[in-house]
This record gives C-alpha cells, structure tokens and sequence, in this order.
C-alpha cells in the first residue's frame, strides 16, 4: 500500500479515545445553578467577593450579550449550543484559604503530575524554593499560576515577582486588592461589547490571570499557567489581562490540556494584552485541549479572543500559539498597533487531525506611523479535519510607513482533509508595504519513502517532516517550552500515522 | 551464502508488468554493474529492493544474508543493512541535515538492537567520517539536500553511506545531473567505501561512471530481464555498440 495511502487508512481509524490527557480527577466542587440568567451573574460574583463595580459590569455585558447572536462566519460546523444546558460556575470546594503549598488537594497535584508536561512545575509546586540571586540560565525560573476548574489553587514565586513589583494574581483577588489597575484596563482592549463570545464570558468569567508589570521592570521569569477543564458540563471562562507599563517586558506562557468528555465542552476565553511605551509582551500558548473521539464526538469548543493593544510607541506584542486540540478553534490573536514604530508578530502552529475543524489566524490592525507586523502561520491537517487560516491585515489612514508580511503555509496529510487560507488585506493608507505569500503542500510519498529508507519509521518520518515545517514557529517559543511543544506535535500526529 | 540473490522476480505498477523474471546474485565484495536503456527496469529493481511502495511483486523472490527481504518493511530492510543512494535525493526543509543523520542512524541502531549514540559520540563519529569524504561542516547544518547542487546531494549520499555502513549499496544513476568533476568526487567517495564485506550495484546509463567505479560485474537489463552478464569489458562494447542489439534479445 502506498505510504500515503497507508496513512490515510490509519488516520480513518484514529483513537482519539487514547487521548493522553483523558482523566479526570475526583474533587467536589462548588457548582452554579445551570444555565444563564443575571442570578447566574450574580452567583458567580458572589462567590469571589466581588465588588459593586465588577457586579455592575457583569450585568451590563450579559445584558447586552441576550442582544446577540452567535457569529456564523467561520468555516466551522456544530450544532447549535443550547446556553440553558450549561454550568457557569464551578470552583474546587476550598476546604481552607490556602496559605501554603502543601495544602493544595493531593488530587490536584496528582493531576499535575500525570500530565508529565509541568513536571518542572510540579517539582516547584513541591516546594522546591528559588535562590534568589542564584541565576542560572539553564534552568530559568517559572512562576505558575495554577488555574484548576476556573479557581486558582495555587500562586508560586509571589515573593520574589513582588520584590521586582510585578504583580501575578488570580484576577478575582486583582479585582479586590488592585481595583484601580483592574478598572483602568479591564475591557480595555477587548471591550465587554465586542464579540458574543467575549460579551458572554465578560458576564460569566470565573478566574484568570492578573500580571501587571511597573515601568522599566524586566519580568524576572517566565509566567505559566496551566489551564484544565474539569467539571463535566462546565463552561471554562478564563479572564487574562496583561499590563506591561513603560519599557518593561513579560513572557507569558498559557498551558492547557483537558480530560476526555462526551458532551461538549464550551471554552469562551478573554485576553487582553496592553503594551505601554518601549513595553514588550510576548504570550505563548501551548494549547491541547480533548479533540474529541474517533467518530468526531465530544472535544472542546474553544471560542477565543484575544488581542493586544501596542498602546504606546515602540511598544511590541508577540504571539506564538501552538494549537493541537479542541474539536473546534476559533482564535484569532490580534495586535492593535497604535502606538508610533510599534510591532505586532503572530507565530502559529495549528494541527488538527480527526474531525478537528480550526478556524484560526490574526488581525494586524496599523493605526501609529511606521508600525510593522509579521505574521506567520503553519497548518497541518490530518485525518478529516477542516484547518482554516483566517487573516485580517489594515491599515488606516495615518498609518503611514506601515509595513506587514504574512507567510502561509499548510502542510497535508492524507487526502481527506482540508487547507484554506483567508486573507483580508484593507489599505487606506498610499505608504503602506503589505506582503502575503501562501503554500500548500502534501507530505510527499517521496520524501516520506527517503526517510524510511534511512531508517526512519513511517510515524517518524511524518514526525520529522512536520516539525521541520514547523520550525520557524517553534523557535519562536520560549526554550523551556519549545521542546514540550515539539512533543505534543508528535504526540498529537501519532494517530495520523497508526 | 549470497548477500542478495534475487530470483525470478516479477513486479507490476499499475497493472503493467515491469520486471518480467529477473535474476541476479550479488556476493559480499562484489560491485555490480547494471546497464541498460530507459524503461528498462533498473530503477523499478532498485526501488523493489529498497521497499518503496507502489510496486506489486507477483512472482519470485528476494533474499538478503538469506532473510526473504519482501516481508520486511523499508526501515526493516535499512536496519539490516540495504542503502539506497537515490537518484535524485529529496529535500527535507527546516531539518538540519545533522539532525537527519542521527536520528537515522540512531533508529537502524535501535532497530538492530545496538545502544543509541550519544550526542557528543555522534558528532565525533560524523566528524571524522564528513572529513574522510571531504564534506564541508556547514552543509551538516543546512536543511537536509535544501538547496544543494546536485554534487553535494551526491555526496550527501555517500556521507550517509559512510555513516549508516550498510552491507549492500544500490547506487541508482548517481551520475545523473553530475559534470565530470563532481561525478569524481562522488566516485572517489564511494570508491574509498568498497569492501570486503560491502557489495554495491551501479545502476547507471553510461559506461562513464564505470571508468571511476570500476565493476566485477556487468549486467545489462532490456525489457524487464537481465539479458546478457559479463566483466567491465561488456560496458565497453555496449558503449561503442548500444542498447538496440539487446532489444531483440529480450
């Protein structure tokens, strides 16, 4: 049988049901009532203390939320989700405020540990403590802001972030002990009305991370957070806001992966990023939630938003994502360049195998002079799986100078599943220089039949061949992650090739 | 005990017949020769070898160091010693040729159940052989054969010939797209690979390459058969006589 062939007959019979990360751990949790409605809303600020001000913002936006419908306009198919038949609100029944590591749930931890990826954080988690002044660059601290079923459990290095005044939180406890900072940004990039989705998880958002770092600070460390679905039929609404004040830096790194679900879950995430003036941010996601079964059931439905405003001059936003789970993708990492000379950048990876379906890309938006972007995205589609680059590249009028080159390329696996590329591209302003450049290619028999004859096996040789296309991206990643990442993309490929 | 002996083999693509009963036995040392025109079936033999998909074997057999070497999958067949130098190598972008050669190699070690190379061990052992072969370093940091000429894809191939040590070497038209110095420098490589316990089969169109390869054996194939064997003197006849006396002959 022809190596193509052979794979494609694989793929048709890919076990999505080994899905590594499919368990679940047993912990009560504190549930809202089903479904939405404003005693949802309020439930849910209840339950984090919450002030006036953030109950009166949740309310505005679910209002206005029941005055919208859901966006159709993606190259993606589902049924239709019945928002009654949802959990909004689920935390970790908290037996204690937890003042120490060693009170978090063993369960908790256990999870942690099977998920091999955060082994580094799990050492950490157990009380493993940094040496200040001690700096070694081979083994560069991380600080994980453990985010279990919406509820942060688990805040580490608090100290010595606060020592350099950044601030690392849960955003429930930014809304209370920084309302200030949470008032001024909160909605900011990403205002309450702007998409269903967003509107909907600005009413209902349950936790989060909260990173605000002062003037002329360099984040000592790589912030991580480790996101997990894990109440069945819950929701998962995370709330990120990223401040990096004039000319500090941040690196941030979003984890995720979730265990095995029949029903689907919904998973309506918000970040915003704002860069000051000289500030950099640069927001890695790792993400790998349950893709759903070999017949296409089950699976996350990610529906994100998530933007950066360069709000000052020189300021600079980075995002790289690698996308290798969720049934659905729609995700589209955005950077408002406003500010004068500043810089977006968008890397991508986005794999889907199975019946995946991924509608994701960027929008580059160039409003400050001589702002440049550069976008660059890699699909690779297995299986029976939809992978769509959607991209939106502007420039408005006195957006003089602005430049942008976009790279697209897609990689196939197989002949029954799909590659697109939709690219927008809108100047108004004479001065602007846009590039776009697009590939498509299949894994060929012959480059394929080159490795084997090496020695390579078939799983392999896809395994090198991908990552080889992908490297570009994948050097973008923060060295700590970029061989977990390189792991997952094998791992997340192994059914594409038996 | 033969290294390779081929029996009788029929291969279809698609349908049509391409090797209608091939015969040809090689014995560790030896260097074979197999001429012919196009469309004669040496690619397709040296493809059936190796394993590439595509290709149905209806009759005969194949057996390497007596294994019957059909029921092996390619990278089987590699672990165990067969290479492959291909005509026209492929290019693998983002993958450091370096990369390339240790994970290759590193699989046919684990295959044959031997220990993994270390990293510091594997850039010793590529060190030394890339010198032998006269091989620049900085093509070791290049993609695999991305933007080669068609020299250094050749010696590309013969540097992984080096490393891997295979017993059989099939060299399928190497002299493809070389000019003449090129093609000397590949020879040379090959030449300094020949052993004992190494066998190789020249698969070429022109008697040129055999003036720097020079061959035990030659064997010239038409229509799908070996059609006449003899010793290098055979690829000088054919150089001044041509393919057509054969083509009655099969």
């Amino acid at each position: 049988m022809p190596a193509v062939q052979e794979t494609v007959e694989r793929v048709k019979r890919i076990d999505v049901d080994q899905y590594r990360y499919g368990f679940e751990t047993l912990i009560e949790s504190d549930k809202a009532p089903k479904g939405l409605s404003e005693e949802t809303v309020k439930f849910i600020s209840e339950k984090k203390n919450e002030p006036a001000w953030m109950l009166q913002w949740r309310l505005e936006a679910y209002r206005r939320w029941l005055t919208m419908t859901e966006p159709t306009w993606a190259r993606v198919d589902y049924p239709k989700i019945d928002f009654q038949d949802l959990y909004y609100y689920a935390a970790p029944k908290p037996k204690k405020t937890i003042t120490s590591l060693d009170e978090i749930d063993p369960e908790i931890l256990k999870t942690y540990e099977k998920l091999g990826i955060p082994l580094r954080e799990v050492a950490m988690l157990e009380g493993v403590e940094p040496k200040v002044g001690e700096d070694d660059p081979a083994r560069r601290k991380i600080a994980v802001d453990a985010v279990f079923d919406s509820v942060s459990v688990a805040t580490t290095f608090k100290a010595e972030l606060k020592k350099a005044g950044v601030i690392f939180m849960p955003i429930s406890e930014a809304i209370r002990e920084h309302p200030e900072l949470v008032q001024k940004y909160l909605g900011s990039v990403v205002p309450t009305s702007d998409n269903f989705y967003a509107t909907l998880n600005s009413a209902v958002f349950s936790d989060g991370s909260f990173v605000y770092v002062p003037p002329g600070v360099r984040c000592p460390m790589e912030l991580s957070t480790y996101f997990r679905i894990n109440e069945r039929n819950t929701g998962q609404f995370e709330r990120t806001l990223i401040i990096a004040d004039k000319g500090s830096y941040v690196s941030y790194l979003e984890g995720c992966t979730a265990p095995q679900r029949d029903e689907n879950q919904l998973h309506a995430a918000v970040v915003e990023l704002v860069a000051h003036d000289d500030a950099e941010i640069k927001y890695s996601t790792v993400q790998n939630w349950y893709p759903g079964n070999s017949e296409g059931k089950g699976g996350i439905y990610n529906f994100v938003t998530k933007r950066g405003d360069c709000r000052g001059n020189h300021s600079k936003i980075s995002w790289t994502q690698v996308e290798t789970g969720s049934a659905i993708t729609w995700k589209y990492p955005s950077c408002i360049l406003r500010g004068d000379n500043s810089r977006g950048e968008f890397y991508s990876i986005a794999i889907s195998n199975g019946y995946q379906q991924v509608d994701s890309g960027t929008k580059m938006i160039h409003l400050g002079k001589n702002t440049s972007s550069r976008i660059i995205s890699k699909g690779i589609a297995a299986g029976m799986s939809q992978n769509t680059y959607r991209g939106l590249v502007t420039a408005h009028r006195k957006a003089t100078g602005a430049r942008n080159f976009t790279a697209c390329d897609s990689l196939l696996i197989g002949d029954k599943c799909g590659a697109h590329t939709v690219p927008y591209i809108e100047a108004k302003n004479s001065s602007a220089t846009f590039e776009h450049e697009a590939t498509t290619s299949k894994i060929s028999e012959d480059v394929l039949f080159y490795c084997v004859q090496r020695g390579l096996s078939q799983e392999e040789a896809v395994g090198l061949v991908v990552n080889g296309f992908v490297k570009d991206v994948l050097q973008q990643l923060p060295m700590e992650f970029a061989v977990e990442a390189q792991k997952l993309i094998s791992i997340s490929l192994e059914g594409s090739v038996g | 005990m033969a290294l390779l002996e081929v029996k009788d083999l029929k291969v279809r693509v698609e349908e049509r017949e391409i090797l209608h009963g091939l015969t040809l036995t090689v014995n560790e040392g030896e260097v074979h020769a197999i001429m012919g025109p196009n469309g004669s079936g040496k690619s397709t033999l040296s493809h059936v070898i190796a394993g590439k998909p595509g290709y149905e074997v209806t009759d005969g057999q194949i057996l390497f160091k007596g294994e019957d070497l059909l029921e092996m999958d390619p990278d089987e067949r590699a672990a165990k010693g067969v290479f492959l130098a291909f005509q026209y190598p492929v290019e693998i972008p983002g993958v450091a040729t370096m990369t390339f050669l240790r994970t290759a190699l590193n699989a046919q070690r684990k295959a044959r159940g031997e220990s993994e190379y270390s990293t510091p061990d594997f850039l010793k052992k590529v060190r030394e052989v890339s010198k032998s072969l006269n091989v620049p370093q900085d093509m070791l940091k290049r993609g695999v054969n991305v933007g080669f000429s068609g020299g250094e894809k050749k010696r590309n191939e013969v540097l992984q010939m080096a490393l891997f040590e295979p017993s059989l070497c099939i060299l399928d038209e190497m002299d493809s797209g070389l000019d003449i110095d090129a093609l000397r420098i590949a020879a040379d490589g090959v030449n300094a690979l020949r052993s004992p316990k190494r066998a190789m089969v020249v698969i070429t169109h022109y008697q040129r390459l055999l003036n720097y390869i020079v061959p035990d054996f030659v064997h010239v194939m038409s229509r799908g058969r070996v059609v006449k064997s003899g010793d290098k003197e055979l690829a000088l006849e054919l150089e001044a006589s041509g393919y057509t006396q054969f083509e009655d002959a099969a």
